[in-house]
């Protein structure tokens, strides 16, 4: 193996490469070698560092020097500069926005970074994916050795089941639970398959792509080792094709793994035999739930069906499966190289570990982020996620998206763990956390969702399929203004009746978003319909512009009206005919008095 | 011994083998749990949620997929779970069109029904959008009314997994799925078999018949028409149900009576068509065994059945018997015999047949099955369309008095009456071709080995020093496990029946629809097979080849069973079907 005197990382997640991270890595390689350095300095693609918000992400070895928004016209100056002559490019290094003083110019310094603990992306951003020796280099491989050569079946569950490790899909099932069921009596005569579910799918959330793109062997290196505990000798990959990196990583890990003897016949020559299959999801939500994630895979219309039989029982196939997520397996090898007592040292006395996040919505740092279970929300907020843009107000954050619920400010300090975040109406999911700001208006966040449930419904039973689309009919007749008394009891009647009856976790769910604004923004849902009033001033059909006295009369609100509802004298007052405003925004936007409001 | 499993039920504690779905072990207590999507032994996905249960679990579950466990305590009549089925219930009404004023299955409506029961106080609580489709009614048997379709499924279980067909589906998702053909293709363009098994399945009134009692009553209505009619065998056993009369009762004489009193000039009995089937089919399968024809030989007398061969296994098309279904044969003869003994001219005759099937609408279609330019049969009747011609004109039939048959062609044998059921054409058939190759008179008739509702029945019978192997097959996804297992070379046999619906024509596309409530505690196959071999056993003639009219019809006409004559106007051929018409 060579040895170089600098790495330079750049990262290759799909939130980098679509700020363009591809074209960045060629004018490093370019660039490099003709100043003559490609035999000292690597060039790395790694998957996702987590800070999407500051890509393409670049970080310099050994300094750990990390420049954000690298454009490739950079390139030439961090070569030239920092390579050839080892002066950091000051203008280019990550500024934090919550620290005044630009202070932070590595990894560790960053705030972004220091309350993480990174399990499950532990590799992501540090290695490059595609190469299998880099993930060997860093351990890889190792668990799977262990368990297969040094402990039993029953160890490696017993193992599991001690770390306390519970499903990271969403339903926080305990994974040893999952895994002594698919092991049974322990039988290897019946035909067993373990599954790993990768058709993430709610809005804004990224933790499994990041990790199959960042790190796809440990997730093949998981699969193994529990294909080995249940008795399994095939198994299958479910990932969305919108995932399309993703995918090529996992493809050329598996060829590599196969050609290292990791996977396939006789692995570590044990006589263990285990296969994998990549599944293309044809891009349907319901698909991540369980049952139709395996109807999908034996290729048919990808609907949920009943439970019992349970997939442990009766799964793929009609033979007994084990299912989980992509960030679960994420954190298997870990736990048996270090034990279940390290693992379950970390986190609260019913979570254990750590959670990967998917930050979005109106916060400053968006990206990803793994904390230790118990970690208060107010420090994902205010520390990792550096709070809320433009000083405004938090409001809520949803989490566990179109599945979940919102968590509003007076329950900031709640440490996120599986049961307190149920406790407050919501759910740790898969991990979505969608920040809100005073200018969201919570009705409006409840109709998006439920949009995207009533979109996703498999349209199998009926309590989803017609009694989500009613449930939206009524939410988008209230933002429109067109409220009526007694919608807000046919919303509960509905949500009531759909969580009781669907027949699948997507329908149970899908009414939490309305259930949880209502428990805590019911006077928002009546403020519309009773008063036809958005607090939050969001909602169009509800507002009204006004032009107040800083109007100084330089009628380009006036010229930019579509509608020709602002008349007025030159330097006076101009005035806005609510009759003929089509609430549009123009004006507004035009202004540079602040002189026009909405309300 | 089964293993017996005691759990509660709203208090009643019942003991039920293992693998019993809660719903069923309800029943047995005495508690009906409300259904829609249910349907025994046919669809069991757990998709209205109308028989949602508390057992105590996270979750309420649906009572017709969950097994029974030991020890287990459900609730099936909480006050939350009757509010959430009333809702359940309101929800499913806003998408339907509710047009029930017009509706053929008014009345007979299980949603309507469970509208009563429930108490739905609102039909308008959830209104909101409703999809509006086109009705598709260019099937010759079939219309699809998908603005009254509930998404229960039954009628894409039954096609695909008990018809093995398989052309229709769920298409689109959430609030726009639908049940249609691939690339929105009508059902007429798909291979859909007509057999009308989704008809008698659906639960509401989005699959019916295609209507032909208009034309009949045009026939009826026109001096210059001389129109003859046949009822099927089946029908005699089933018409009955939709007069109130008990499953089972066989209806033959007030049928004879009802058909006379509606104005048909003749009526004829298609069960002495069925008898002239047994006379060409037998010497048909005689000449194949000892002129080494092809075998096994296959009957041909369910159109629903052909069109699958021909569509789906078109490699056993020279299996198929030649012959003409019976009712065809008999159009055949009233447009020739008939019409030369009475000096009609044939033009001016309408054979008009009453029968269990939708099939047979596209059957009196097809082009080969014509003689000089006209049509063996020129309307087909379903049962239920019968009924209703008959409540229409205001015939009171449970007080009409029983009635015969015109002669010439209404006199029938017991071989010819259980042609209605899965194994009777296969029992007549042995009836006369046992004493044709022997020579000897046949003392027990009854086989009763090919009786009975099984899917696959087979059985070995000694015929002199022969011992001929033959199969009973009926619903076609049982005939296609039967023809992989010969392609395969695992079975082998000289004579095989095939029906199209499960259980044969009493099970019909065209019979009186029976609620899936009903279906869970009887077999309305068995019920009105009853009433066939009841009649079979009350007649003094139970071998096709003595009926005197047969005779008769023989010896001034068609000379010999398989003669010239025979050939042109009793027997057809077959054509490979393609999987979408162009």
């Amino acid at each position: 193996m060579e040895i170089y005197r600098s790495h330079v990382l750049v990262c290759g997640g799909t939130g980098c490469t679509s700020s363009g991270s591809a074209k960045v890595i060629e004018t490093f390689e370019n660039e490099i070698k003709a100043a003559g350095l490609d035999k000292e300095v690597k060039v790395v693609r790694t998957g996702c560092f987590g800070l999407c918000e500051a890509g393409p992400v670049v970080i310099v070895y050994p300094e750990g020097t990390f420049y954000s928004r690298v454009k490739a016209e950079n390139v030439p100056e961090i070569v030239q500069e920092h390579l050839l002559k080892g002066r950091i490019v000051d203008h280019l290094v990550y500024a934090e926005r919550s620290v005044k003083e630009q202070a932070g110019k590595s990894l560790e310094d960053i705030e972004f970074y220091k309350d993480q603990t990174r399990i499950a992306l532990r590799n992501c951003g540090v290695i490059d994916p595609e190469n299998i020796d880099e993930y060997i280099a860093f351990d890889g491989y190792k668990a799977l050795e262990k368990a297969l050569t040094k402990m039993t079946r029953e160890e490696v569950i017993k193992e599991i089941l001690d770390s306390g490790l519970r499903g990271r899909g969403g339903g926080g099932f305990p994974t040893g639970l999952k895994w002594k069921f698919a092991y049974g009596d322990g039988s290897t005569d019946v035909q067993k398959y373990v599954a790993c579910n990768a058709d993430e799918g709610d809005p804004g959330a990224f933790m499994d792509r990041s990790i199959l793109e960042g790190d796809p062997h440990s997730v093949i290196e998981a699969m193994t080792i529990a294909a080995y505990a249940i008795g399994a000798s095939e198994g299958y990959i479910y990932v969305r094709a919108e995932y399309p990196i993703a995918v090529k990583r996992l493809k050329v890990a598996i060829s590599q793994a196969k050609e290292y003897g990791l996977l396939g016949e006789n692995i570590f020559e044990t006589g263990f035999n285990f296969d994998l299959r990549i599944r293309l999801g044809a891009g349907a939500f319901v698909c991540g739930e369980e049952t139709a994630l395996m109807t999908s895979i034996e290729g048919h219309r990808g609907e949920p069906r009943p439970r019992p039989p349970f997939p442990a029982v009766k799964g793929l196939f009609g033979k007994p499966t084990m299912l989980n997520n992509v960030e679960t397996y994420a954190n298997v090898p870990q736990i048996i190289l270090k034990g279940a007592k390290w693992f379950s040292s970390i986190g609260t006395e019913r979570s254990k570990g750590t959670k990967v996040f998917a930050l979005g919505g109106k916060i400053n740092n968006t990206g990803l982020v793994e904390i230790p279970m118990g970690t208060p929300l107010r420090k994902v907020i205010y520390d990792i996620g550096g709070g809320i843009p433009n000083g405004k107000a938090f409001k809520a954050v949803q989490t566990g998206g179109p599945s979940g619920g919102c968590i509003p400010a007076e329950h900031i300090d709640v440490p996120i763990e599986y049961d307190s975040l149920i406790e407050i109406g919501s759910m740790m999911g898969s991990g979505g956390m969608i920040v809100m700001d005073e200018d969201n208006c919570m009705v409006d966040i409840a109709r998006f969702f439920l949009d995207f449930t009533v979109d996703e419904s498999c349209g199998k039973c009926a309590p989803c399929r017609i009694g989500t689309r009613r449930m939206l009919e009524i939410l988008n007749r209230i933002v429109e203004g067109k409220g009526e008394e007694g919608d807000i009891e046919r919303l509960e009647t509905l949500a009531e009746t759909i969580k009781a009856t669907a027949l699948c976790g997507l329908g149970q769910t899908a009414p939490n978003p309305v259930l949880s604004t209502l428990k805590y923004f019911r006077h928002e849902y009546e403020a519309h319909i009773k008063e036809k009033r958005c607090p939050a001033h969001h909602c169009q059909a509800l507002l009204q512009y006004f032009i107040t006295d800083q109007c100084r009369g330089c009628t380009a609100c006036a010229r930019a009206c579509p509608a020709g509802a602002i008349t007025g004298v030159v330097r006076e007052r101009h005035v806005i005919d609510q009759t003929k405003c089509l609430k549009c925004g123009a004006c507004m936007e035009k202004c540079r008095f602040s002189a026009i409001i909405k309300k | 011994m089964e293993k017996l499993i005691s759990l509660s039920i709203d208090g009643v504690q019942v003991e039920v083998p293992a693998g019993t779905t809660v719903l069923e072990a309800a029943r047995q207590a005495g508690i009906n749990i409300p259904t829609l999507c249910y349907l025994k032994d046919i669809n069991a996905i757990g998709a209205c949620r109308m028989c949602v249960v508390d057992t105590g679990a996270r979750a309420l579950q649906a009572a017709c997929v969950l097994p029974v466990s030991e020890g287990m305590k459900v609730r099936t009549n909480t006050p939350e779970i009757r509010k959430y089925r009333k809702a359940l219930l309101e929800l499913v009404l806003s998408t339907h069109d509710k047009k029930c004023l017009s509706c053929i299955r008014s009345t007979n409506c299980e949603l309507q029904k469970l509208c009563l029961e429930l108490g739905v106080e609102d039909g308008d609580r959830f209104a909101g959008k409703r999809n509006e489709y086109s009705v598709d009614d260019i099937s010759p048997s079939i219309v699809r009314d998908n603005n009254k379709c509930i998404l229960c499924r039954r009628c894409v279980a039954v096609c695909s997994q008990i018809q093995d067909v398989g052309v229709i589906g769920a298409f689109n998702r959430g609030f726009s799925t639908t049940i249609g053909s691939p690339w929105d293709l009508k059902l007429n363009d798909m291979a859909c078999i007509n057999c009308g098994q989704c008809i008698v399945n659906c639960p509401v009134g989005a699959l019916y018949e295609k209507d032909e009692t208009a034309l009949v009553w045009s026939f009826l209505k026109d001096p210059k028409k001389h129109v003859v009619v046949q009822p099927a065998p089946a029908v005699r056993a089933a018409l009955g149900e939709e007069f109130g009369l008990p499953m089972g009762t066989s209806v033959t004489g007030k049928m004879a009576t009802a058909l006379k009193r509606l104005g048909f000039d003749k009526v004829f009995d298609t069960d002495f068509a069925a008898d002239l089937t047994i006379m060409e089919e037998a010497n048909e399968l005689v000449e194949r065994v000892t002129e080494g024809g092809v075998l096994p030989m296959i009957t041909s007398c369910s159109p629903g059945w052909i069109k699958f061969c021909e569509t789906y296994h078109p490699d056993f098309l020279f299996n198929l018997s030649s012959c003409k279904s019976p009712h065809e044969m008999m159009g055949a003869m009233v447009k020739t015999y008939y019409a030369r003994k009475t000096g009609i001219d044939p033009k001016d005759i309408a054979v008009v047949s009453v029968m269990p099937c939708t099939a047979k609408k596209f059957e009196a279609d097809r082009p080969e099955l014509s003689h000089e330019g006209l049509q063996d049969v020129d309307a087909v009747i379903t049962t239920r369309e019968l009924a209703r011609m008959i409540k229409e004109a205001g015939i009171n039939f449970n007080m009409l008095p029983d009635g015969d048959f015109d002669s010439l062609m209404g006199e029938s044998t017991g071989a010819g009456v259980i042609f209605g059921a899965t194994g009777g054409v296969m029992e007549a058939a042995l009836r006369t071709a046992y004493e044709t190759l022997t020579g000897e008179t046949l003392e027990d008739v009854n086989f009763t080995a090919v009786r009975g509702v099984k899917g696959i029945k087979e059985a070995s019978v000694q015929i002199g020093d022969k011992t001929v192997n033959v199969a009973v097959v009926s619903g076609t996804g049982n005939a296609s496990k039967l023809f992989d297992m010969i392609r395969k070379g695992e079975k082998n046999y000289t004579f095989i029946e095939v029906m199209a619906c499960p259980g044969g024509c009493v099970n019909g596309g065209g019979q009186p629809i029976v609620s899936s409530v009903v279906k869970m505690s009887c077999d309305i196959r068995v019920e009105r097979a009853k009433a066939l071999y009841g009649e079979d056993e009350a007649k003094p003639i139970r071998k096709s080849h003595e009926n005197s009219e047969i005779k008769q019809l023989y010896r001034e006409f068609l000379t010999r069973p398989g003669s010239h004559l025979a050939h042109e106007l009793l027997h057809t051929h077959y054509t490979k079907r393609k999987l979408y018409n162009d």
